[in-house]
């Protein structure tokens, strides 16, 4: 409306119209596809989560049925959450730290810093079903890289990927070398040189040590970035599936039984879409509630400096 | 800086306030940078790894301590793969779902930021925010009821439903992405040229295309390593082998049984490498794009 009202005082207000009319042209796609593979899709899936909907019958109402029993009944939801939980709640505090330690070694220009930087992220652009397939032979028991190499320091490697205990390790591992290295670093790269250098300088002169500077003047500045990094980090990893699919199947025995293989199988060995799309929207309200969690506790700890 | 650079500058300022103890500076910087040595090779070793395993004839891969080069090179691992699965078929279905990809997430996404960052219409912000939020939403909310779509459609076991949704929009981060780009070049352009005449498609086309190569050039490189990696929707949709993709192809190589049950850990490790190759190319041919590309719409998110 302002837009509108100010226009017709320089110009007639036909241009308001025009730019409505150019601006929804142009973004027309995006819009059809939202509707259609977005927003459709949500109403949908919620929709099929009150339903009992194995796509040989019709959808047949069944209001919290799914609910019930993916909460009360159903004995691997729990134990699905629960591992997906250890997941992030392992690998993401160690990859933001990795990340954050690369991007640190990189920014201390030394030689040679876009060779060590094309090194570090080189194994994020591997596609993942390749990634799974190579760790399956580094994590061999008996000639596999890493175990042989544990072996160099006189450690018995365990069967990692074939071991109840070691499995989720060795899937966090897997991620761990394709994700550290990768966009995040880069993220923490970029955030880390745009720290000012007159704050260290100013520091230094105050006779901080390395630690007293990274405390007090790295970290604060970076914290928009490390947020950033921890929630699509999170979210992430709250979704893993590939490499335990590929690696594992959720085994042995169900030790690496994710959340989303869960879903997976429900919806595309079972087919049974109902259930399925109840654990969806499970899943995505999980999402939600960890991300406003988040959010809520940021302004405790995330420092923008150009913020009053 | 970090504390490396301080140290240089401060070397002539006060020397005699660090006195005997300063050789220890150096040795810091040494053993950083060994520390960083030490890693890249750490990160490194997977790839040597499979690619040394790629070139061992099978009896090989078993022998322990295992061998860091191939006492005999069997770069034929490289060859038979092709014979015995697919290869071909995969690798065509991969570059066909990635170019076309690349193609729409380009032009549709530069469109939809073309019409975000150009013009001013009713609920701008409120549309941008929601298409901010579909970053953010996990793909298993959407997924189900877009397979059960693209099942009336008949799309199931096709490449149809790989490439055709990139048309519509592009991809959430591709838009945002080029809109922050497009905002940064001015509306006078635009202005001078409807002055002169121009329609909103020329402007699009003679004026906002060319000055954006660098922005549209990383939408095309992580449209194409997004799409050559993807996992997911090629599992979920494709059924028969001679419809698979790389990643799908591999993976599904890696359970069948092979005659005689032969081993194929070294066919494995080739077909792995393989796979690889093309996104490691387009790192070293493109690296510029990478890293700018990743900065521009993380720092700004």
């Amino acid at each position: 409306m302002a837009v509108a009202i100010e226009k017709s005082r320089r110009r007639i207000s036909r241009s308001a119209l025009r730019e409505n009319l150019l601006g929804y042209a142009w973004i027309s796609p995006w819009i059809i596809g939202f509707l259609v593979f977005t927003l459709g899709p949500m109403v949908a899936s919620l929709i099929f989560s009150f339903t009992n909907y194995r796509i040989i019958n019709q959808p047949k109402w069944a209001g919290w049925q799914n609910y019930t029993y993916a909460l009360v009944e159903d004995d691997l939801f729990w134990p699905s959450l629960a591992r997906t939980f250890q997941y992030v709640a392992i690998s993401v505090p160690i990859g933001l730290f990795g990340s954050l330690l690369l991007a640190s070694l990189l920014n201390q220009r030394v030689k040679g810093e876009s060779i060590f930087r094309t090194m570090f992220y080189l194994p994020s652009l591997t596609p993942a079903a390749a990634a799974a397939i190579l760790w399956v032979w580094l994590l061999n028991y008996k000639v596999g890289l890493v175990n042989y190499v544990l072996s160099l320091v006189g450690i018995q490697g365990p069967p990692w990927l074939g071991s109840q205990q070691w499995a989720i390790p060795a899937i966090i591992l897997i991620g761990m070398w394709t994700g550290i290295g990768g966009g995040r670093m880069i993220i923490f790269l970029a955030g880390l040189q745009g720290v000012p250098e007159e704050l260290y300088e100013a520091a230094e002169i105050d006779g901080a040590g390395w630690w007293r500077r990274f405390r007090h003047i790295t970290l604060p500045m970076i914290s928009p970035t490390i947020f950033f990094n921890m929630i699509l980090g999170i979210i992430g990893a709250l979704q893993v599936f590939t490499t335990a699919y590929i690696t594992t199947k959720g085994g042995p025995g169900r030790a690496t039984w994710f959340f989303a293989l869960h879903l997976y199988t429900h919806a595309f060995e079972y087919f049974d879409m109902g259930y399925a799309s109840t654990l969806a929207w499970l899943m995505f309200i999980i999402i939600l509630v960890f991300t406003l969690i988040q959010l809520r506790l940021s302004d405790r700890w995330v420092f923008y400096a150009g913020a009053r | 800086m970090e504390p490396g650079t301080a140290l240089v500058q401060s070397k002539s300022a006060n020397t005699s306030r660090h006195g005997e103890w300063y050789w220890l500076r150096y040795v810091y910087r040494g053993l950083i940078y060994l520390f960083t040595i030490a890693l890249g090779i750490v990160f490194m070793l997977p790839f040597f790894w499979a690619v040394t395993s790629a070139f061992k004839p099978p009896w090989e891969l078993y022998v322990f301590p295992p061998t860091w080069f191939p006492k005999q090179w069997q770069p034929q691992n490289f060859v038979r793969i092709w014979q015995l699965v697919p290869f071909a078929v995969w690798t065509r279905n991969s570059l066909i779902v990635a170019l076309l990809n690349v193609v729409a997430e380009v032009f549709a996404a530069a469109a939809v930021a073309f019409g975000f960052s150009r013009y001013r219409f009713k609920g701008r912000n409120l549309l941008f925010v929601m298409l901010l939020s579909t970053m953010m939403l996990p793909v298993y909310v959407t997924i189900i009821p877009s397979f059960l779509l693209f099942n009336e459609l008949g799309w199931i076991n096709t490449l149809k439903p790989l490439t055709i949704p990139a048309f519509f929009g592009g991809g959430a981060y591709n838009i945002f992405l080029l809109r922050q780009f497009f905002m940064t070049i001015p509306l006078d352009f635009d202005e001078a040229a409807f002055v002169d005449g121009a329609t909103s498609w020329t402007i699009f086309t003679r004026i906002i295309l060319p000055l954006s190569k660098p922005a549209l050039s990383t939408v095309a490189v992580f449209g194409f390593l997004g799409s050559w990696n993807n996992f997911l929707g090629p599992l979920i949709y494709l059924n028969t082998t001679e419809k698979f993709t790389l990643p799908i192809g591999i993976t599904w190589f890696r359970v069948v049984p092979m005659e005689q049950g032969e081993p194929k850990d070294h066919l494995l490790m080739a077909a792995s490498v393989t796979v690889t190759l093309p996104a490691v190319i387009l790192f070293f041919a493109a690296q510029r794009y990478f890293v700018a590309g990743i900065v521009m719409s993380g720092l700004k998110g």
